[in-house]
């Protein structure tokens, strides 16, 4: 029977800072900038285990950016993290400037993404880093569910020719994968199959899209989960398949509405399948102070508000 | 490096030629910046053939020294530059800004893989040269990072982080130019933001410092020997140098940062550069 509960994991900020320790030793070309937030988002593990490839570059995203290309330009390839909202809202136009638009060989990795975060508020949650990423022609947007994702889809990041974004989390994850299981750029992961409804998720919300699918399946509905882990590429045969075989579609993410996960989803499905379709996220609001699973309960991005767009999403069937 | 009277002629040959064709490439697209290519043309004629080490026959060749042109608009004389040096074989200068051209009316690297950097948005190209200086440093290679700015780009927050960063860090590999025109887009430098003193901020940032007629041959490449000997400190050259010049009807007319020369106008200005 397919698992509606996981054990609780580490952050993905956790497995990007061991991901890295990893790529380390094998690429001698990767080099890591930081802008004084290597604690938080485990740039320092690197830096520890290899001083002369790190690079703090201070309260200063935009010069980071910058730098990161001309290191980029020069045979490295670098990765610059700080939080998503400050990387992404702060060093936009130079990742535009500097590496979308040069195709640039520099990987962005995101920590503190959406609203999970908790208690620091929202001018620390990213919740617009995935629109802003998506808006970067070339780049690969990723956004793993779990530490095993989270290592996976960064070793495949830095070995991807070309820009990529990868978003990360604070907090502790559900462990929804084994170790070993394998991740690609362009890829996506079906949790389970089912025949009445599909639900979409990436990141945090993949596991609560899981325990949706559990609620709805003791109502009798059939629920398909997929984890839609790049944005971009989009799997968009795999969504085309399940909306076809399940006729209505639930998108759940950790983000604001507009320009996310959704609107890729149903910018494919439009085209491809299109089913009627229920998005969960922020909606046109930023969130607040407060304990995490408070914050997902309260602006209504936990299972049984997946569950209730489902439900909505099952009704408009024809 | 010495400069010898017959090198010295070749680098005013070569600026001139650069003046002209800026002035033909922006009126044969009807658009551009002519009043910043212009001020900019004696500092590139020296860059380009005299101080920087590269190869057109190897334009990938990874000791070269890197140069980024960050006021991105100035484009004209940089594509001159490249084209009198050897480079943009087979490119038409006259395709400036035309559908199809890699002459975009930026750089852009991608269309135009002989450049370090695609710019334009102004206040970036200081950082991506930290990048390259920093990649030098890291690989033992001894090439040298030139970044020309222009004075109104000094607005521009990033350029005071990239030059906090490369000052603490010591970056002696990095030199930056800053085309002190006095003129930006709307108006005069001094009646929008006045970069002054210009000179202390550098200092302050922990830069080696200079102050140079950019429009004279022997200070600018004293200049850049001077630079290239000092140790422990990334260097700026503020070059003082007269928007449009060259061209009378050009010089220090704010119309013409962003505004082609017509046909009669081209025809003047052509003259006026064959003359001098």
């Amino acid at each position: 029977m397919p698992k509606t509960e996981f054990p609780t994991g580490k952050a993905t900020r956790d497995a990007y800072g061991k991901a890295l320790l990893r790529l380390g030793k094998e690429m001698p070309e990767l080099v890591v900038l930081d802008a004084d937030l290597s604690k938080s988002t485990r740039t320092s593990k690197f830096q520890e285990a290899f001083p002369d490839r790190f690079f703090n570059i201070g309260i200063a995203e935009a010069n980071m950016a910058g730098i990161a290309a001309g290191l980029a330009s020069s045979g490295k390839v670098p990765f610059i993290s700080s939080f998503a909202c400050f990387l992404m809202n702060k060093a936009f136009d130079q990742l535009r400037m500097c590496v979308a638009y040069p195709n640039v060989n520099v990987k962005v990795a995101v920590t503190h993404a959406g609203i999970s975060i908790g208690e620091d508020g929202p001018s620390q949650q990213g919740i617009e880093d995935v629109a802003l990423a998506l808006a970067l022609p070339g780049f690969a947007v990723l956004v793993p569910a779990d530490e095993t994702a989270a290592e996976e889809l960064v070793v495949a990041a830095a070995k991807h020719v070309g820009p990529a974004f990868i978003r990360l989390g604070r907090a502790e994850a559900p462990k929804v994968y084994r170790e070993g299981e394998k991740f690609q750029i362009g890829g996506s992961k079906i949790l389970r199959d089912g025949t009445d409804a599909t639900i979409v998720a990436n990141g945090l919300l993949v596991a609560e899209a899981a325990k949706a699918a559990g609620i709805l399946e003791d109502e009798g509905l059939s629920v398909c989960v997929v984890d839609a882990y790049s944005v971009s590429p989009l799997d968009e045969t795999a969504l085309a398949a399940a909306a076809r075989k399940t006729g209505a579609v639930v998108v759940a993410e950790e983000h604001l509405l507009d320009g996310g996960l959704g609107s890729r989803v149903a910018m494919a499905l439009a085209r491809l399948c299109p089913v009627p379709m229920e998005f969960v996220g922020l909606d046109n609001t930023y969130a607040e102070s407060g304990g995490p699973q408070e914050l997902l309960e309260k602006y209504r991005l936990t299972a049984p508000w997946i569950a209730e767009a489902a439900r909505r999403a099952v009704s408009r069937k024809k | 490096m010495p400069c010898d009277s017959a090198k010295l002629e070749l680098l005013k040959d070569k600026a001139r030629a650069i003046r002209r064709w800026s002035c033909i490439m922006t009126a044969e697209a009807g658009s551009g910046h002519p009043g910043g290519s212009l001020s900019a043309a004696d500092l590139l004629a020296v860059l380009y053939f005299h101080v920087m080490r590269h190869d057109p026959a190897n334009p990938g060749w990874p000791d070269r020294d890197r140069f980024i042109l960050s006021k991105g608009h100035a484009c004209p004389a940089l594509y001159a530059a490249l084209y009198e040096a050897g480079y943009l074989k087979g490119v038409d200068l006259k395709t400036l800004r035309k559908l199809g051209s890699p002459l975009q009316g930026h750089p852009d690297k991608r269309k135009l893989p002989v450049l370090e950097a695609s710019t334009g948005s102004l206040g970036q190209g200081l950082s991506v040269g930290i990048g390259m200086a920093l990649a030098a440093k890291m690989d033992g290679r001894n090439y040298r990072t030139y970044v020309m700015l222009g004075d109104g780009e000094c607005d521009e927050g990033q350029v005071w982080e990239a030059a906090m960063w490369a000052g603490a860090k010591k970056l002696d590999n990095l030199a930056a130019i800053v085309d002190y025109n006095k003129i930006q887009l709307d108006d005069f430098v001094k009646a929008i933001v006045d970069l002054e003193p210009l000179e202390d901020k550098w200092r302050a940032f922990n830069w080696d410092v200079q102050s140079i007629d950019g429009h004279d041959m022997e200070k600018i490449i004293e200049a850049f020997d001077r630079a290239a000997a000092v140790r422990g400190k990334p260097q700026v050259i503020i070059a003082h140098t007269i928007k449009g010049k060259g061209v009378s009807f050009m010089e220090n007319k704010v119309k013409f940062h962003g505004v082609a020369p017509t046909k009669d106008e081209l025809t003047k200005a052509l003259a006026e550069l064959d003359r001098a």
